[in-house]
Order: structure tokens, then sequence, then C-alpha cells
């Protein structure tokens, strides 16, 4: 038995210590706006908030991250839109989706470290977040639209 | 149009096209066994609830709520709020009263939008002659039934049938309320979901609902004006964005039943070829796991959660059938390079003037080119969710041909076709991947030995690498001469695997007729070349393939563009100025001269920088594209991007710009870096990193401009693919001297 907490809320699961963190919250708990995409690291489309920071939740095992406070997409905004979020939305960034939950993630933890950041580092940040369908110019338009909403804060 | 006669004359030697489709979809018609009339009949009038009323198959109203069907299955692409807001526009609601939900299988739901592409004439031909073909193939189509998202149809298929859907179901919500109240219906207008009477009141079209079933839907005979337009062709919020945004959208791989398992599977990686024996010891203790199961191709492991299912499934030892094509890459490229001969004769395409003739004058320039396999890898992997009772099977899967689901699910565990009920989920992206049913059919055959549980069916990333129907392996012999600063003759040979005819041939309904997908990018070729000839070849025996993005075009355009560059040079002509000079078609030259204009085409940048341009026409729309580059220590910069598209009407226009950068990034990403390779009968390719396609930090700046000069309105899906490839290798030719003539290119040169 494991605890994690997820989105606030304290949860109990039965799994082999190794389960990736994904796949927990996935299939146990039904948290579905972590996205399989790879399982090895390539992708993003898993991403979550592990204590505040940007982490591919394929790749944490439970063992792990037990007792730690974990937030996906559905939470970051707390029951607001997030001002990234905002953005996405302004600039309609999606085509399928399927990525766009770690690109946010992702592009929440850049401008928490970088708050007005350059295209360049939006590309070493956002490089490791795959878009099959080719969303990339719209996502960095986003992420300096968002910075822009955040104040540079 | 003066060119046009001409043109048409000529296009005549191509009957076979449409032959070729329509023979194919002639016999998915009886295969099908379509009663004339079933087109004609309302799909949503089987399930339709007490006081409610259907107009036709796009629009259901109850006292509740009103319920908009999508025809076209949304893989990414935005059909999935077009369509119906094209409804909305015409039926005045607002684009929070409606409920949006994906068809099920119907003939009612036939794809009118391919009339074009099957009928055997260039798209921007408007003789009699090819109009005439169009609307026989229209025929062909309503017999067949044919529900299919793909080949870029959705606008065009539902551009005029969806606002008159709309339509009729406005007049005839109008006519309802003008026997309720006895007002006369030109009284009578519409407005956010209601009708309003002269005095203001306002009647909401749910409260109409059960009277509206009593009437006959009332004809229309006109639909609104664009300047009435509300929506279309105005920037709009994707009805789906939101939740995409929130993470509050349900991909089919988020669904959950009661009582649901999880599935993995471990298939043949010698395509096509089933197993001869397991050994499951090791997997059967492993946590979580409840049974292991024997498929056709493969293992199938039960488990309590996918992950586990996963793990398990890879701890199978298998035993596999060798594959029936050759185990090793090299040698798939030396059948493909012996494919060039009559026995393998697709179809000549052309043949304008005296090629043989021509090629004699002037300097003689020959180039081989090549295109390899390529995998599709949306980012959300197959999957799909199936249960098997008494009654039959019900499946829940993203999917682009619901008939084809039912009819290979039914096939696998020997039901009828109508004994499975199908669910189109959202999907994660396709790219031609959901055209294929590999895991529908591995899902049927679990769910049936399940009987009675609801099962989840995720591809690991490795498996879906594994068994990706990949994009036909093309190699092209090109010719042509140059004389006075003129392209005298070409003579253009494409050898490939047949994407189109393979897959119809999956679908359970095979042609003899030569694949017209491997005619795009030689046949509707609009230089003024005198001396023209076109062929292709089908490679037979390799890896099965089939429609990735832009299909045949992805491979042609790329080497017609490329070679046609290289004429050009020997030529000693401006590649932009040449292309628009040698352009036949007026609108085409439009486009051309847009994108020169868009980037200020001045002619070589030197300084390391170079600049390609390439202009293909695809599904109709014709694309043209120019790509800066600029030579770094770190290797080739794409630096910029430029892009001009006519679709005739631009109907969603913030969409339409995010599609064109998608199509660039994916044909410029896969152009660099991407191939499927075969070895020991299985591909070597298993995750992202071995096939990455563009990331980010090379994503260019890529500027979109569409052209509203066609006669019609075009798809955008696929069209600014194949341009992609070419503009590249072009640039690179330009910056550097060096001309590629390979895909991926990152073979030959470095990538920043
Ligand atoms: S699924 Fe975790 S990075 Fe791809
Ligand atoms: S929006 Fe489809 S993968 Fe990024």
């Amino acid at each position: 038995m494991f605890e994690l907490t997820v989105n606030g809320t304290k949860h109990q699961v039965d799994v082999v210590p190794e389960m990736p963190l994904l796949w927990v919250l996935r299939d146990e708990l039904g948290i579905t706006s972590p996205k399989y995409g790879c399982g090895i690291a390539q992708c993003g489309a898993c991403t979550v908030q592990i204590d505040g920071a940007a982490v591919r939740s394929c790749q944490a095992r439970m063992a792990d991250v037990a007792g730690k406070a974990i937030t996906t997409l559905e939470a970051v905004g707390n029951g607001k839109l997030h001002p990234v979020q905002e953005a996405w939305i302004e600039h309609q960034v999606p085509q399928c989706g399927y990525c766009q939950a770690g690109q946010i993630i992702q592009a929440i933890a850049l401008l928490k470290t970088i708050p007005k950041p350059s295209d360049k580092d939006i590309d070493v940040v956002m490089s490791g977040n795959l878009c099959r369908c080719g969303t990339y110019e719209r996502i960095r338009g986003a992420i300096h639209a968002a910075a822009e909403k955040m104040g540079g804060k | 149009m003066a060119d046009m006669p001409t043109l048409s004359r000529r296009t005549f030697v191509f009957a076979s096209v449409a032959a070729a489709g329509g023979v194919a979809f002639g016999q998915y018609a009886r295969a099908q066994q379509a009663p004339a009339s079933a087109a004609a009949t309302n799909p949503l009038t089987a399930d339709l609830g007490p006081n409610s009323v259907t107009f036709n198959p796009w629009v259901e109203i109850s006292p509740q709520k009103i319920t908009l069907i999508a025809q076209h299955a949304d893989k990414g692409q935005g059909v999935g709020s077009i369509q119906p807001l094209m409804i909305a526009e015409e039926l005045d609601l607002e684009p929070n009263q409606f409920e949006i939900r994906f068809a099920g299988p119907s003939p009612a739901y036939f794809n009118t939008g391919f009339s074009h592409e099957l009928a055997p004439f260039m798209a921007p031909d408007r003789s009699p002659e090819a109009e005439k073909a169009r609307a026989a193939a229209l025929e062909w189509l309503r017999k067949a039934g044919l529900q299919m998202t793909g080949g870029s149809s959705a606008i065009p298929d539902t551009f005029d049938k969806l606002r008159m859907a709309g339509a009729v179901a406005r007049e005839t919500l109008k006519a309802t309320a003008a026997r309720r109240t006895g007002i006369a219906a030109a009284d009578l207008r519409t407005e956010a979901g209601n009708v309003i009477l002269p005095n203001g009141t306002k009647i909401p079209y749910v409260a109409l609902a059960a009277d509206a079933a009593k009437i006959t839907p009332v004809a229309v005979t006109k639909l609104r004006e664009p300047s009435q337009w509300r929506f279309i062709g105005k920037p709009m919020e994707r009805l789906d964005i939101r939740s995409k945004v929130t993470g509050e959208m349900k991909f089919g791989i988020d669904r959950k039943m009661d009582g649901m398992v999880y599935a993995a599977v471990q298939l043949n990686p010698n395509k096509g070829q089933p197993i001869v024996s397991f050994d499951a010891s090791k997997a059967q203790s492993m946590p979580g796991v409840r049974k292991i199961l024997k498929i056709s191709n493969g293992i199938a492991v039960i488990a309590t959660n996918s992950w586990y299912a996963m793990q398990a499934a890879e701890r199978v030892d298998c035993v596999w059938a060798p594959s029936k094509y050759p185990a090793e890459q090299a040698e798939h490229w030396k059948v493909a390079a012996s494919s060039f001969v009559p026995q393998f004769l697709g179809k000549e395409w052309r043949n304008d003037g005296d090629v043989d003739a021509g090629l004699k004058e002037g300097t003689l320039i020959e180039a081989e080119y090549r295109a390899p396999y390529v995998g599709h890898q949306p980012l959300e992997p197959l999957n799909g969710i199936g249960i098997v009772t008494d009654k039959g099977m019900e499946i829940w899967v993203g999917h682009q041909t619901p008939q084809s689901v039912q009819a290979i699910a039914a096939t696998a565990i020997g039901l009828k076709p109508e004994q499975v009920t199908f669910h189109n989920e959202w999907m994660g992206g396709s790219f031609g991947h959901r055209l294929e049913f590999e895991n529908v059919r591995v899902l049927a055959e679990i769910v049936n030995q399940m009987r009675g549980i609801p099962v989840k069916l995720i591809f690991s990333r490795e498996e879906d690498f594994r068994q990706d129907i990949p994009r036909q392996i093309a190699m092209g012999k090109y010719r042509g001469s140059v004389k006075d600063g003129r392209i005298v003759a070409a003579d253009f040979q494409v050898a490939a695997t047949a994407p189109f005819k393979e897959l119809l041939a999956r679908m359970g309904t095979p042609t003899k007729d030569p694949d017209g997908q491997l005619a795009v990018g030689i046949w509707n070729l609009y230089y003024d070349i005198p001396n023209y000839r076109a062929k292709s070849f089908e490679i037979q025996g390799l890896s099965p393939s089939t429609t990735w993005r832009s299909v045949g075009a992805s491979a042609n355009g790329f080497f017609t563009e490329s070679f046609i560059d290289e004429l050009i040079h020997a030529a000693g002509l401006d590649p932009l100025r040449a292309r628009i000079e040698m352009c036949k078609i007026p609108i085409y030259r439009k486009v051309l001269e847009t994108v020169g204009k868009m980037a200020d085409w001045k002619g070589p940048l030197g300084r390391g920088k170079g600049r390609g341009v390439a202009f293909v026409e695809s599904f109709g729309t014709a694309v043209a594209e120019i790509v800066e580059v600029s030579m770094t220590d770190a290797g080739i910069k794409i630096d910029k991007v430029w892009v001009a598209a006519d679709v005739g009407t631009v109907v969603d226009p913030v969409n339409f710009e995010n599609l064109v950068q998608g199509g660039v990034v994916w044909g410029l990403g896969h152009a660099m870096n991407c191939e499927l390779t075969y070895a020991k009968g299985g591909v070597q390719q298993t995750n992202y990193h071995h096939h990455e396609g563009m990331r980010m930090y090379q994503c260019p700046v890529i500027e979109v401009r569409g052209l509203e000069n066609d006669y019609t309105v075009r798809g955008i899906g696929e069209p600014p693919v194949p341009p992609a490839a070419p503009a590249l290798a072009n640039a690179i030719f330009a910056a550097t001297g060096k001309r590629i003539r390979e895909m991926p290119f990152n073979k030959f040169i470095d990538f920043v």
C-alpha cells in the first residue's frame, strides 16, 4: 500500500513499488490528463508536477513518489484557468491535444524558473515535449503571451 | 483558364484513375449490398427518444437538448468542431447550445468528397466532361455508401450538406412554430436556438421538437450568402480547445468501464504472419496478470493495469512464423530498383509530345530518388475497448472507417457486421494510422475469449511501431533535358508499393486497377513541358504499406519538385520565376506568385543561406512553399517557411493556419530524420528516439496565407505536406550546392 496526494486528495494504492506514477494515476485512480506516449522519457505527454516540479510520470516509480504532492493538468489552475491555459486557448494551440497536458505543465515549469523566456529558452526547455501534430509555433506564441499575462512573475 | 481545354483533352488519356477508384468503390458497394435507398434513410430515427425529432442524419432535437452529429472522425484536424458549427451557421445555434456526437456506421454518411479525387480529371479542370465524370463518381459513392474520413475530404464533403442540414432543420422548426401560432413562417425568424415571433416571443427549438416530428421536413433551395455568415471564414474558437487545455477531454485511451480489465499484446513483428508457439511461464506469475491468451498472430496478456499487462506481454517468449517479404532492408531496396519493368507497370499516366526525341535534344539530366518506409506514430497509441456478449460485440475505438471496423471485427470472430456496435472516439492523431485495423482485429480476438468482460487494449509504443503499416517505399527514376533555357522533355518513372490499393484489399474490396495514389505528383504536373511522360510501377512482395498523410504525393512530390529544380538549375533559370512561367493554370500561378511575395523572393541569398521552393497539388489543393535555411557550425538550420494554399473558401481560418503549420512540421520533420527499416523481418525503430520527427528547437517560423480563388472548397489536412520536403532539399542545394535525393536527409547532411 502506498499513499499519495493527487490534486489535494489523498489516495491509497496497492501496486508494486516499480509501477510508474503514470499508470497509477491513469489506471488505478482514473486521472487521465497525463498521457502515455512513449514510456521512455521521449515525448513528455505524461508530465505532471511533483512537489511543484515538472516530472515525466512514466519515469517516476511509485515507491519514490509516495507521500509527495502530485498535481496534474486538471488542477494546475486551482479551480480557475491558469494563465498558461488561458494563453493556450487564446492561441488555439491544440490540434489532437494529446500532447498538450504535458506541454502546458512543462510551460508552467519554464515560466516559474524563467519568467520572461526567450525563444532560445523555450527551445531548450520545451524540446523534450513531442507534438506529432506540429503545434510548436503556437506553443511558442502562447508561452510568450502567458509570460506577458503573468507579468514576468 | 485559356489553357484548360488542352489540359482536359489530355486528361482523357487517364480515364482509368477513375476506374481505379470507381471500380474499387463499386465493388465495395456490392460487398456491402447496400440497398440503393439506404443512403436516403436517416440512421438517427432508430434510437430517437420520445417527443424528439430528427430532420436528417445530422440533427437531432429532444425536449431536453440539441445534438449535432459529426460524421467525419476527429483525429485532431478540428472537424469535430467545424462540422457542427457549419450546421449551427444555418440553424442559428450558438456554440454552447448543442452536444456533439460522432456518427455511427451508416451509408447515409457516404463521403461525397471523394468524387473529385475519383474522377479522372485534374483538379482545375471544369470541362463538361470533367463535371460529368465527377457526377458519375458521386453516384458510385452514393451506392457504395462508404463512410470514411480521409483524403482531406471532410470539408469538401460537408460544406454544402451540413449547411443544408441546418437550413432544413431551421425551416422545419419555423413551419412547426407557424402551425402552432398561426403566424406565417415568413414572419418568423430564428436566433440562438429559438424561433422568434414578430412580437418578440421566443419559442425554444427543444419546445418544438415533438410537433416538428409530425411534419415533413421543409425543402430548402438556397443557403445563406457568405455576407450573412457568423462563423464560417471568421476566427473562431474550436469547440474542443477548452477541454483539451483543461485535461477534461477523454480520448479513446481514457475511457473506463465498470469491471474493465486491461490488455497488452506481443504480436509477430513479421507483419501479417501468425504465431507458431509461445512460452508464458515467466509472465504468468508477474504482478497483476490475470490471463494469457493466444491470438492468431501473437499473445495477449490480461491484467489489472495496462502497465502490468505491457510488462508481462514482453516477457512471453514467442516463436514467430517468418516474414513473407524480405527480412532485410537492403533487399527491399533491391526489389524496388528491379521493379521498373513492364511486368510491374501500374500505368502510363502521361505521354505528351515525343519524349524520346525530346530527351535527345539539349543536355540530358538523370537522377534517382528514394523515399523510405515511414511510420505514422500519432502520440496516442492504438487502443480500443470491446466487449462480447451473446448479442454480439460492442467496440469503442477511434477510427476513420466505421463500417470497416464492423466488418473486420465481425470477420475475426465469426459475427455478422451488423452484430458489431461501433462507437467512435476523439483521437490523439492518426496521419493514416487509424485507417488500418490491427488493433480492431486483435481486440475482437481478445474480447471473444473474455466474454462478458469489457477489455481495454493498449498497444505499447514499441508494439505500435512494430505493427505500424508504413508509408509506401518508393523510388524515382527521373530523366529530363534542357536546351536554350527551357525544359524540353521529362520522363518520370516511380516504383512504389501501392498504399491505397493495399488498404482497399485489407478493407475487403480488392481491385486490380492501378493505384491512383502513385500518380499524384507525376500525373497532375501543371508545368508547360512539351514532351512529358509519367509512369508508375507497383512493387510486389515487400512490406505492406498504407496511406500516410498525403499518401502518394508524400514521396512523388519530393521526387518531382526536386528534379524539376534540377532541370531549372541546369537551364540556368530562377527556381521560382521558372515555375511561375511554366505553370499553366492561372490560379496556381497565383499561389506561386503569392508565396514569392510573402517571402520577398529575389533570387540567391548568399552567405551560407539558401531558399528552396516547391509546388504540389494534392487532393485538389494547390500549395506552394518556400523554405529558408542557413549553414551553421552545428548543421543546417531551418529559419523560416512561407506557405500559400488555395482552398476556394477558408472555412475555419485559425484552424486552417494551425493545420498548415502542422503539415509543414510533419513534412519537414520526417524528411529530416525518419525512416523505418527492416531487419529479421521486423522494423528496427521502436520508439521516438529512433524516429523523432521535428522538435521545438528545429521548428521554424511558418507564415501561412490561404487563397480563395479556386472554384470549389478544398481540404487542407494533407496538401501542405508534399511541398515541404522538396522545398527543404532545394533550399539545402541553394545554400550548400549539395543535392539530396533520398529521405531522410540526415543520412547525408547534419541538421541543427
Ligand atoms: S510517456 Fe513519459 S515521456 Fe513519453
Ligand atoms: S496536438 Fe496532437 S500531438 Fe500535440
